[in-house]
């Protein structure tokens, strides 16, 4: 009896779920693999550079300013003398962290109202379905210059930087709950929803073990999407002066020395490498997400 | 109109459910108030008994309300009226607690292998659960012997308990669900179109799961399906309903040797024969099968009966016993 319990146990070892499953198909999506993988190395990074970096985040020096590349300065100074460089992954910290945090924000408003919405059905999701709708037509641009312009000077670039992820986050997340609401929806009809009322089960097993891990796969494939949409964003607000704001960089507001005449022409060190960073970063998040997405796919699961 | 024939002729001891006049309407909400404008009348007016230990058959079109019906007794819908007498308690006004133990004796076996079991979850679990929630078992090494018990009763091997629903075929996934419902230890079962969606060839292989189970556990079980030679082979007795309503029910063999309304006579006469020299006299049934919101008047099968008179369309024909054990609803039924 206890060798045929140690054989069950190996057995459970070597089970292939449905989340082994997607991650080989994963594997075998060069794609996507290439995206994680340029995701990784830049998070990697914009953690690891600024810590081994030389210079500081303030650390300006006018007699170095507008500098080439050298070999001090790989990426030259900008119009202050401060290392290009260290700002350059200092502001990814920056831009990743916001969009990260703006996609946490959107997703869990989305996914919980969209999951509340699905499962209680009637008033409940009627109410905050037209609550949805509502701030889903809110213009998003003018709402959030507006709102910028109207902080501009009362608030410190720390707390600009925060105002940001929450705005973006408060304002993307109806599309979210639209989905999940209707993924929800569709899981109710499916029999084995069905048969967990049969079986007796309490309403929390219902959610937590039955509705839940069938949406996690969906959900995480919209927050990783969602995530590189926020760092455009973010990267737009900031270029326009509206979103995070100096001396805190960002890739967004690095890239803004480009409406400069003299530095877009004479100094391509200051723009060029944020305007990659942002378009690389975006791109392999987007692979990313994409490869999860057929990863997960549920249909090719059976 | 209360039915009381059935009532008097069997004793209440060898009955295990009867379900008394029970309706289900699903309101058709509408306009801007989303007030009721209109009624689905999905069962309607439904009485009937299963005795312990015996399988009752319950066939008819789709759309019917065949599985409504075996939904509503299995109490996954709410009676709109009418009773659900199970083990001489009415259970169809139960509630919270008394509902959750009725769970424990009256279980569904679903159609589709497929939408039926949990895609993220195995075997073990799938099975499990619901004896965890029912506190029937403990965690650990007698949870993982009473799945395995329970699963090998089903026609499944103890190295498939942490395999996952997709490594399995269509014939092996019903068994998870038939593992699933008897781990409860119920007396009843409503089977609901349990082999309809697997090949021919793995339909009889679960038919015959379900009969030695029920030889086995004692098991009672109201089986649905459309394929009358499915419910032939598992049946005792037979009903056959049409629109919401049982129209005829009779032990199998007077069903199909000596049915009486008009209905039922076309639906047999539909089976297909495997023998290309006899030809069959069919019986025609004219038209499609009307709404189940506008009921047409009198006999609901008035519109599409050959036989129909006048009387049809106006008197709703009574669902007597017209032998013993013989039940059918239309006026002209042994005349015909």
């Amino acid at each position: 009896m206890t060798d045929e319990r140690k054989d069950l146990k190996e057995l459970k070892n070597k089970a292939v779920g449905p989340w082994q499953l997607a991650w080989e198909r994963f594997r075998k999506n060069k794609v996507a693999v290439v995206g994680a993988t340029i995701f990784i190395i830049i998070a990697l990074a914009v953690i690891i550079i600024p810590m081994v970096s030389q210079y500081e985040m303030s650390e300006f020096n006018l007699d170095d300013k507008n500098q080439p590349p050298s070999r001090d300065h790989l990426l030259g100074t900008d119009e202050q003398g401060r290392d290009v460089m260290l700002r350059l992954f200092l502001g990814g910290r920056i831009s990743i962290l916001v969009g990260l945090m703006a996609a946490g924000v959107s997703v869990v408003i989305g996914a919980t109202v969209g999951g509340v919405a699905g499962y209680y059905g009637g008033w409940v999701d009627n109410i905050l379905m037209r609550f949805a709708e509502i701030v889903y037509s809110i213009p998003f641009t003018p709402t959030v210059i507006s709102i910028s312009a109207a902080l501009m000077f009362r608030v410190t670039s720390d707390q600009k930087m925060f105002l940001v992820m929450a705005l973006i986050g408060i304002l993307s997340w109806p599309g979210l709950a639209r989905l999940v609401r209707g993924q929800i929806l569709s899981l109710r009809e499916q029999e084995f929803m069905q048969a967990t009322e049969i079986l007796g089960l309490s309403n929390r097993s219902k959610i937590i073990r039955h509705l839940l891990p069938n949406t996690l796969a969906f959900i995480i494939v919209s927050a990783t999407l969602g995530m590189a949409s926020a760092i455009l964003t973010e990267a737009g607000l900031s270029f326009l002066g509206l979103g995070v704001t100096p001396p805190i960089p960002t890739w967004g507001n690095m890239l803004q020395r480009a409406t400069n005449n003299k530095v877009f022409t004479s100094y391509p060190w200051m723009w060029l490498p944020p305007g990659i960073m942002v378009m690389l970063t975006v791109v392999s998040i987007n692979l990313l997400g994409e490869g999860l997405r057929d990863a997960f796919d549920p249909k090719e699961s059976r | 109109m209360e039915n009381k024939l059935e009532n008097l002729k069997t004793p209440q001891e060898d009955k295990i459910l009867e379900v008394r006049n029970i309706k289900k309407y699903f309101p058709i909400k509408g306009g801007f108030l989303q007030r009721t404008v209109a009624n689905i009348k999905a069962v309607d007016d439904v009485s009937f008994y299963i005795k312990k230990g015996e399988t009752l058959g319950l066939v008819g079109e789709s759309g019917c309300g065949k599985s409504t019906l075996g939904r509503t007794i299995a109490r996954l819908y709410e009676p709109t009226e009418g009773e659900i007498i199970y083990d001489g308690v009415d259970i169809a006004g139960l509630k919270g607690q008394g509902l959750k133990d009725l769970r424990k004796n009256m279980q569904i076996i679903f159609q589709d292998p497929y939408s039926s079991l949990n895609p993220r979850m195995n075997v073990s679990t799938i099975v499990g659960e619901a004896m965890l929630a029912h506190n029937m078992v403990n965690k650990g090494r007698e949870y993982t012997e009473r799945v395995i018990e329970v699963i090998e009763k089903c026609g499944l091997s103890d190295y498939h308990i942490y395999r996952y629903p997709h490594q399995f075929s269509g014939g092996q996934r019903q068994r998870i669900g038939v593992a699933r419902a008897l781990a409860l230890d119920p007396s009843f079962i409503v089977a609901d179109e349990p082999v309809s969606a697997l090949d021919v060839s793995i339909q009889s292989q679960v038919l015959n799961l379900l009969m030695d189970l029920q030889e086995q556990m004692g098991l009672s079980y109201l089986f649905i399906s459309h394929d009358l030679s499915v419910v032939k082979h598992i049946s005792n007795r037979i009903g056959v309903m049409y629109l919401g309503a049982i129209v005829e029910l009779a032990d199998k063999r007077t069903l199909y040797n000596d049915s009486l309304h008009p209905y039922t006579r076309a639906l047999l006469s539909a089976i297909p024969v495997a023998d290309p020299t006899r030809i069959k006299e069919m019986q025609p049934i004219i038209g499609e099968i009307p709404s189940n919101v506008d009921v047409p008047s009198g006999c609901k099968f008035h519109t599409r009966c050959v036989y129909a008179k006048d009387v049809c369309k106006e008197v709703i024909p009574e669902y007597r016993e017209i032998k013993p054990g013989h039940f059918v609803s239309c006026h002209f039924a042994g005349e015909i």
